[in-house]
Formats: C-alpha cells, sequence, structure tokens
C-alpha cells in the first residue's frame, strides 16, 4: 500500500490547524464557564476566576520546557548501560 | 461446594494450578489457564459470604498464622486482582511460552494471597513469592539485557523480602504480636517493616527498579509485573501505616519527579513505568492523610489505576507485539494500523487524566478533596500540579507519539484478538467506573458520601485538563516541544549501574594485585571469625544464650544485604 492511497483526514495539515482552533474554542468556552457558577472550593484561591485553566496551562509549558533542559544533564547515549 | 472453596487456602488455585501448566498443550493449555482465575473468583465470591475476620487460621512452630483475614479491604483489593489477572491471562493467551504462564499466575496468586495475609510471616512467605515469581517475566526475554535486569530486580525485591522478615522479628521481640494490623512508624520494627513496604511502593530513591525492570520484561509480562507489587505494597502501606504523617510528602514528591524523567523518555513502557510511580505517589498521599475520605480514595484509586494501567500497558504491549519497537522516535501514525489499539490506548489514557466519565475521575479526586479536607496547601497544590503532568506523560504523549505525530510509515496487523478482547473488557471497566461509580463505592472500607460530579469539578478539572492540551498544542505548533530522540536517562539507578562499581573498579585498578589479595584475606578473615563468632555465641556457646534473637536477625539482614550488593557489584 502506498503512502498516497493511504492519505487521511488528519494528513492534511488544514484539518489539523482547523482541530487546535476547535481547541482553542473549547478551552474559551470552558475558561467563560467560571461566569457562570458558583465554585465549591477548598481554599480560597480556587475561586480565582479561570484559575484552574490558568494553572494546568503553565504547569504543562513548565513541566516539558523543564523537562528539555533536564536532558542536558541526564541524556546518554542509547546503549550507555550496554558498553 | 462453596464451604470447601472457602477453607482452601487464598488463591491455593492459581498458585498449585500454575505449576500444572507445562503439563498441558494447545488449547487444552489455554482453556486451563482461563479457567484457574475464574475459579480462584469462585473462591472469592466464597470469600464474600463469610463473615468478616481471621480464618484458617493455622498452628506453626507455636506461631499462630492466619492464611485468610477477611474484610473489607482484603476483599476490595483481592477483587480487583482477580479481575485484573483474568484479563491479564487473556491478553497473555496466544503466548506458546508455557514458563511465562506458570510465572504471571503463580505471581498473581501470590499477590492475592497476600492481601488476605492476616499475620506478618504469612505476608512474607507471599511477599517473596511474588518476587520470584515475577523475575521469570523478565527472564523470560531470554536476552542478556534482561538476565542483568531481572538480577537486579530480584536483588531488590529480595531485600525488601529481608527487611520485612527482620522487622518481623523485631517487631515480635517488642510486642509478642505477628498480627498485621495497623502498625504505624516509631519503633525499630515497624521501621524496617515500613521500609519494605517503601521498596515496592517504590518510594522516591528506592523506585528505580521499577523503571529498570517493568519495560524489559516480555510484551504480555509486563502487563502481570504493572498489576501486582506495587499494589499490594500500596495495600500493605494502606493497612499498616494509615495516618502516618511522613506519607504525605513523600507521596506529594512521587507524584512529582517522575514527570519529568516520562517528559524525555523515548521508550514508552518506561514513560508508563514512570506514570505508575506518579500515581502509587496519589496513593500514597491518600495512606497519609488517614482519614476515611482519604482512604477510599486510595482504595478507590487503586482500583481505577489497575484497570486504566493495566490497559495502557496491554495497548503498548500491542504495538511493541507488531512493530517490535516500542520507542517513541520510531513509531508514530498507527492508527491507521491499528485503529482498535489506538482507541482503547486513548480510553485508558483519560482515564488516567481523569476526565469526566472516566475512571480515574471518580477516584483521585476523593484523595485531592481529602487533602483539601485537611487544607494541606502544599500537598493539594502538588497535585494539582502532578495532575497536570499525568495529562503530559500518559493522557497526551503516550497515545500521541504511538498512533499519531508523524506518520512514521509503519504499516502492520490490527492487535491479536485474545489481546483486543482483553483491552475491551479493560476499558469497559474504565467508563463504567467512570460513569457508574457507586457499585464501586460500595465495595470501599468506609461508607462514602462523597459526590464526584459537582459543577465545580466537573468544570475545573476540564479546565486543568484542556488548557493543559491546548498549552501541548502551542509548544508543537512553535516547535518548542522537545522531538522524541534515541537515549537513556540517567536516574538513581546510576549509582548501583555505574557509581558504586566505578568506585570499587577505581580501588581495584589502583591496588591491583593488592586489592585482590586483600579480598582473598577478607574472605580468609571473616570465615574464621565467623568460626570463633560460632564457637563462642552459637547455640552450645558461652554468648549464645545472652543474645536478643530480635537483634542478631537484623545483624544477619544487614550482613546478607551488605553481601548481596557487594556480589552484585563485583
Amino acid at each position: 500500500m502506498s503512502d498516497h492511497e493511504d492519505r487521511r483526514w488528519l494528513d492534511e495539515p488544514r484539518n489539523v490547524t482547523r482541530l487546535v482552533w476547535a481547541l482553542v474554542a473549547v478551552c474559551a468556552g470552558l475558561l467563560a464557564a467560571d461566569l457562570f457558577y458558583h465554585k465549591h472550593a477548598h481554599f480560597a484561591w480556587e475561586e480565582w476566576f479561570g484559575i484552574y485553566a490558568f494553572f494546568g496551562f503553565i504547569a504543562f509549558f513548565f513541566i516539558v520546557l523543564a523537562g528539555k533542559h533536564l536532558r542536558k544533564l541526564l541524556m546518554r547515549d542509547e546503549d550507555y548501560y550496554d558498553e | 461446594m462453596s464451604s470447601l472453596l472457602g477453607s482452601l487456602p487464598p488463591a491455593s488455585i492459581m498458585i498449585v494450578g500454575a505449576l500444572l501448566v507445562p503439563l498441558l498443550r494447545g488449547r487444552v493449555q489455554t482453556v486451563y489457564i482461563l479457567a484457574l482465575p475464574l475459579l480462584s473468583a469462585l473462591q472469592l465470591i466464597a470469600f464474600f459470604g463469610m463473615p468478616e475476620g481471621a480464618h484458617q487460621q493455622v498452628e506453626l512452630l507455636g506461631y499462630t498464622l492466619t492464611l485468610a483475614r477477611i474484610d473489607k479491604l482484603s476483599l476490595v483489593f483481592a477483587l480487583i486482582f482477580h479481575i485484573v489477572a483474568f484479563l491479564s491471562v487473556v491478553y497473555a493467551s496466544h503466548v506458546k511460552d508455557s514458563g511465562q504462564h506458570v510465572a504471571g499466575i503463580a505471581y498473581a496468586g501470590a499477590g492475592i494471597a497476600a492481601v488476605f495475609a492476616g499475620d506478618l510471616i504469612t505476608l512474607f512467605v507471599y511477599w517473596e513469592l511474588t518476587a520470584i515469581a515475577s523475575v521469570f517475566l523478565i527472564w523470560a526475554r531470554r536476552t542478556e539485557r534482561a538476565y542483568r535486569t531481572g538480577m537486579r530486580y530480584l536483588i531488590i525485591q529480595v531485600a525488601s523480602g529481608v527487611l520485612l522478615l527482620a522487622g518481623t522479628i523485631v517487631h515480635y521481640q517488642a510486642t509478642g504480636t505477628l498480627a498485621f494490623d495497623h502498625l504505624g512508624t516509631g519503633t525499630l520494627g515497624t521501621n524496617l517493616i515500613f521500609f519494605a513496604f517503601g521498596i515496592k511502593a517504590a518510594f522516591p530513591f528506592l523506585h528505580n527498579w521499577l523503571q529498570d525492570a517493568y519495560p524489559e520484561a516480555t510484551v504480555t509480562g509486563t502487563v502481570f509485573l504493572s498489576a501486582f507489587t506495587t499494589k499490594l505494597a500500596i495495600y500493605a502501606l494502606a493497612r499498616g501505616y494509615a495516618g502516618t504523617e511522613i506519607l504525605i510528602p513523600l507521596g506529594v514528591t512521587m507524584t512529582i519527579f517522575p514527570i519529568f524523567f516520562a517528559v524525555i523518555e523515548n521508550d514508552l513502557r518506561r514513560v508508563l513505568a514512570y506514570s505508575l510511580n506518579n500515581q502509587l505517589g496519589f496513593m500514597v498521599v491518600g495512606i497519609g492523610v488517614g482519614t476515611e475520605l482519604a482512604l477510599n480514595g486510595t482504595v478507590a484509586h487503586a482500583f481505577a489505576h489497575l484497570v486504566y494501567k493495566g490497559l495502557l500497558f496491554m495497548s503498548m504491549g500491542a504495538v511493541l507485539h507488531r512493530t517490535g519497537t516500542i520507542k517513541a522516535s520510531e513509531l508514530g501514525g498507527l492508527y491507521k494500523s491499528m485503529p482498535l489499539t489506538a482507541v482503547f490506548c486513548i480510553i485508558g489514557a483519560m482515564s488516567i487524566s481523569a476526565f469526566p466519565l472516566f475512571s480515574g475521575f471518580v477516584t483521585k479526586s476523593m484523595i485531592i478533596s481529602a487533602v483539601g479536607d485537611q487544607h494541606l496547601f502544599w500537598a493539594f497544590i502538588g497535585l494539582t500540579f502532578a495532575s497536570a503532568g499525568v495529562m503530559e506523560h500518559s493522557g497526551i504523549k503516550i497515545p500521541f507519539f504511538a498512533f499519531f505525530a508523524h506518520d512514521s510509515g509503519i504499516r502492520c496487523k490490527e492487535a491479536p484478538a485474545n489481546m483486543l478482547l482483553a483491552m475491551g473488557g479493560m476499558a469497559a471497566l474504565c467508563i463504567g467506573i467512570g460513569v457508574f461509580p457507586a457499585p464501586l463505592y460500595a465495595l470501599l472500607p468506609y461508607e462514602v458520601e462523597y459526590q464526584a460530579y459537582t459543577t465545580t469539578h466537573v468544570v475545573t478539572q476540564l479546565q486543568l485538563l484542556m488548557w493543559a492540551v491546548l498549552a501541548f498544542a502551542v509548544l508543537m505548533r512553535t516547535g518548542l516541544y522537545p522531538a522524541e530522540m534515541r537515549s537513556t536517562n540517567l536516574d538513581f539507578d546510576w549509582t548501583y549501574r555505574r557509581g558504586l562499581p566505578r568506585a570499587l573498579g577505581g580501588l581495584e585498578r589502583v591496588g591491583g594485585a593488592a586489592w585482590a589479595s586483600l579480598v582473598r584475606g577478607a574472605v580468609a578473615m571473616v570465615r574464621g571469625t565467623v568460626a570463633q563468632i560460632y564457637e563462642l555465641c552459637g547455640p552450645t556457646g558461652l554468648w549464645g544464650r545472652t543474645w536478643s534473637t530480635g537483634s542478631t536477625v537484623l545483624w544477619v539482614a544487614v550482613l546478607l544485604a551488605a553481601y548481596l550488593v557487594v556480589y552484585y557489584l563485583r
């Protein structure tokens, strides 16, 4: 089977971009949802507008970039232990 | 019938039955291995019908051993162990290597028997059996690398057992009881036992055997391994150390540090091993908090976790089985060839990430809620941060780099039918628990008043997760997301795989022959000393009567452990 015959919807970069914009819309909607209900929280800061959204975004960003820097320290050749 | 089953030692059907597997061949063997966990489940049904308390007590050398302590805690763990054991056998049923079936089923049986142990000696016996049976799932790969990994794994597992035994004896000397109930830290005996449990629960710095060994086992072996050892340790901690506050910072650390390793790890089964370590952290925190809600949360989360983690390991096993590799740098685009496996993997990923309607949502939140109820600010922040981390390594990285990302060009067959069946069963449970948590809640040790589906919980959880996904999209689009690379990442195991051997090797080079003769001399001296000690302190010796057995056992354990380490490093 050649690669050409096996092209799917997701192989079209335009469609991936569409997905990303759909994701942005969903995220905006979830953020806006905070305006429409009363939060029951354990801590006062949990009631800040959109705190969970921002927390998730920043935490994820931090984890990935920290991991990237960790590589400088920890990464070795694949056969490091096999030498 | 049910009284007969109820009088057999727990899981003996699986443990003894496993030994007969090599006598059978072909279809008969397949039916037989599938029947073993089912028959054992019939026994479990009999146990559910029996009154709570100690059953099957036997006298051995003057000690009373309790083979079947029946209460809600032991029953719920035994139930989920049976479910996972059965589905793991289904997943492995195509394997022609009888040895793997023996190891897998005996290992699962030992895990089940251990949760019924009412005393520390019985616990010790099954604790060691899980170690010994499971190592064959690694060795079954039959490579030099697997052999060495298996040795490292076995040494650490056996060390945990030795500590458990030493702690048990010291504890018995101090209190006169072998009962395995709440122990709590604070005495030498209970501290040793805590340490023994901590090894199997993969506490920070004691964790590395897990990431080292699990990804090196066979395709089906890893599925078994992921289930029993660590969750047996969680059970044991919940039984013996509920409310031990040190577990809270230990657990939070466990949820956080593996995340960073998971980001940069290329072997997707090793990513899952780091993720497993992170999930154990949530449970350890729950045990440390120790309130009814926290302990319910720990047990519920262990239950849900056994299913989705098994499912994730199954899906990655299927990928390894079909493509021959599990490296993220070589995979991608597999949704075209293995669509069903991809769907099952995504269900597992959504469960572990705790999306609403999936199992993790209704269980992990109990633990986090209990932490919030106690106003443990830093633990709460830590667990919330770790939840975003779970989204990264298990929610996105696993399914994305195996099934999507760039198309690797690999075209293979969908996973075999038995694997799909097992994954389907696991996936159904993931969604079932997520949508109808009530039956699971009813099995928990304490009454559940917790309500998972509140507007606040659903919205804040979706915000956390979807904005984490958004961060992923931004990182991918901007090219900031680190590429998957073929690599080995150093972790704590470096100290005993490279650091210490190097230090010793350095000594050897410097000392040369002097070192060798030193070793010979030391060995001769030890022999001589032992003979002398025996003369003095042996049963007939002058000092023999004045030693406390407890401290002797402790020192023997320490010496054995030291010997083991030196032997391994040499």
